[in-house]
């Protein structure tokens, strides 16, 4: 079978152009490594998604994979490999090749890790990416929080009312997220903020107990229990670099139409070139790229 | 799945199963964790030469504590009473699927 749309990736992306590709009457391939939902999952609440108020990213994903399944989108657990483009793509899975006319590339992006000798091995014993995942873990010890973004905001906001104390160490002399957040920070009596500074080292044997810091050119360690890593996300895109053009940081080439570089391949959600990744942005994404590849399948 | 809900319900089944017991560490408000429960449950069903419990880390804090869990979802593989392997994070149920397999072979 070729199907009219496949779409690689089944976070809220890749599943709002499934929805528009049905109700479109194309046929529709959803293709997940992993699981459905994406990045959203983790988040405990949403609050800055337009007419829902506090719901659990968890809920939220699982509203939008029954509303895509509801209209007949099929997703199977296949990790995407390749992409072989021409007027009939092959996407090939870990098992299987598939036949498409058109791709909507929905792969989203992963946690930047800090690069740093073992950090692998503290993963679950000290280091972690989720402080919504993790924090209570931290109940009254101390812990860390790197990164300046919203994410690290809210994540030391969130730690300051579990931990003893937090420290926050971003690059810059000021985070460069939202003000609402910072200013929250400032009211919390067990918040450090320490600027200018980067985590060079992570110290402990069977689990993290301190982390070495670089503040401008001194050198210092802080002894912490935990390290909450919150310095951005990189893309996944490695496996489509022959078929669709990627910019130097990897991600998509694709502006708010979503097109790429290659007709027919479209790309959704965070793996593209943008400015503004939320989770609002991404829906819109996919709702775009499946208009498009509908477009494209008529004026073929 | 079997929902853990005191300590010496979890001792008497570590103790006394024979072959491999799988143990999945989770919250509530944890959304990986409620992914990896659909998965698990699907695994228990197609595994019944296998346990496989569940372990909330907020009602059973002491055994998140004994088996030094920070971070979840955290699953525990554990044979005659003593753990054999765990894996950190959410992982799609075709590499449980492998990692069962492998540690029945």
């Amino acid at each position: 079978m070729t199907y009219d749309i496949v779409i690689v990736g089944a976070g809220i992306a890749g599943l709002t152009a499934a929805i528009y590709g049905k109700r479109a009457g194309k046929s529709v391939l959803v293709l997940e490594g992993q699981s459905y939902g994406g990045q959203i999952v983790t988040t405990p609440k949403i609050e800055n998604y337009p007419a829902t108020l506090g719901i659990s990213g968890f809920d939220f994903a699982n509203k939008i994979y029954d509303q895509a399944k509801t209209f007949g989108a099929e997703i199977k657990y296949e990790k995407v490999v390749s992409i072989i483009d021409g007027k009939i793509k092959t996407v090939t899975t870990e098992k299987n090749n598939y036949q498409a006319r058109t791709i909507i590339l929905a792969t989203g992006s992963k946690n930047r890790l800090l690069g740093l000798p073992h950090e692998q091995n503290f993963i679950g014993k000290g280091v972690s990416y989720c402080a919504s995942c993790d924090g209570a873990f931290y109940r009254n010890q101390t812990v860390a929080v790197v990164g300046g973004g919203n994410t690290a905001l809210q994540d030391t906001l969130d730690l300051a009312d579990l931990a003893q104390k937090v420290y926050l160490i971003h690059r810059h002399d000021r985070p460069t997220g939202e003000d609402v957040l910072l200013e929250r920070i400032k009211k919390k009596t067990n918040v450090t903020m320490i600027a200018n500074a980067q985590v060079t080292a992570l110290c402990g044997e069977q689990k993290l107990t301190g982390i070495q810091i670089q503040q401008n050119q001194t050198a210092k360690q802080i002894a912490v229990n935990g390290l909450f890593v919150a310095i951005g996300r990189v893309p996944e895109n490695l496996n489509f670099a022959q078929v669709v053009k990627l910019d130097q940081r990897g991600y998509i080439v694709a502006g708010e139409d979503c097109v790429t570089s290659t007709p027919g391949i479209f790309a959704a959600g965070d793996c593209r070139t943008k400015d503004i990744r939320q989770l609002v942005t991404a829906a819109g994404d996919g709702a775009v790229a499946a208009n498009h590849a509908v477009q494209y399948l008529s004026a073929q | 799945m079997i929902k853990i809900t005191n300590e010496a319900e979890f001792e008497q089944i570590i103790t006394t199963a024979n072959g491999l017991v799988v143990v999945d560490f989770n919250a509530d408000w944890c959304g990986p964790c409620r992914m990896l429960a659909t998965v698990l449950d699907q695994l228990a069903t197609e595994n019944p030469q296998i346990k496989i419990l569940s372990v909330n880390v907020d009602q059973q804090s002491s055994l998140a504590e004994r088996f030094h869990v920070q971070s979840i979802p955290c699953v525990v593989f554990m044979q005659n009473g003593q753990e054999i392997h765990r894996n950190v994070g959410f992982a799609p149920k075709a590499v449980f699927t492998e990692m069962i397999q492998e540690l029945l072979a």
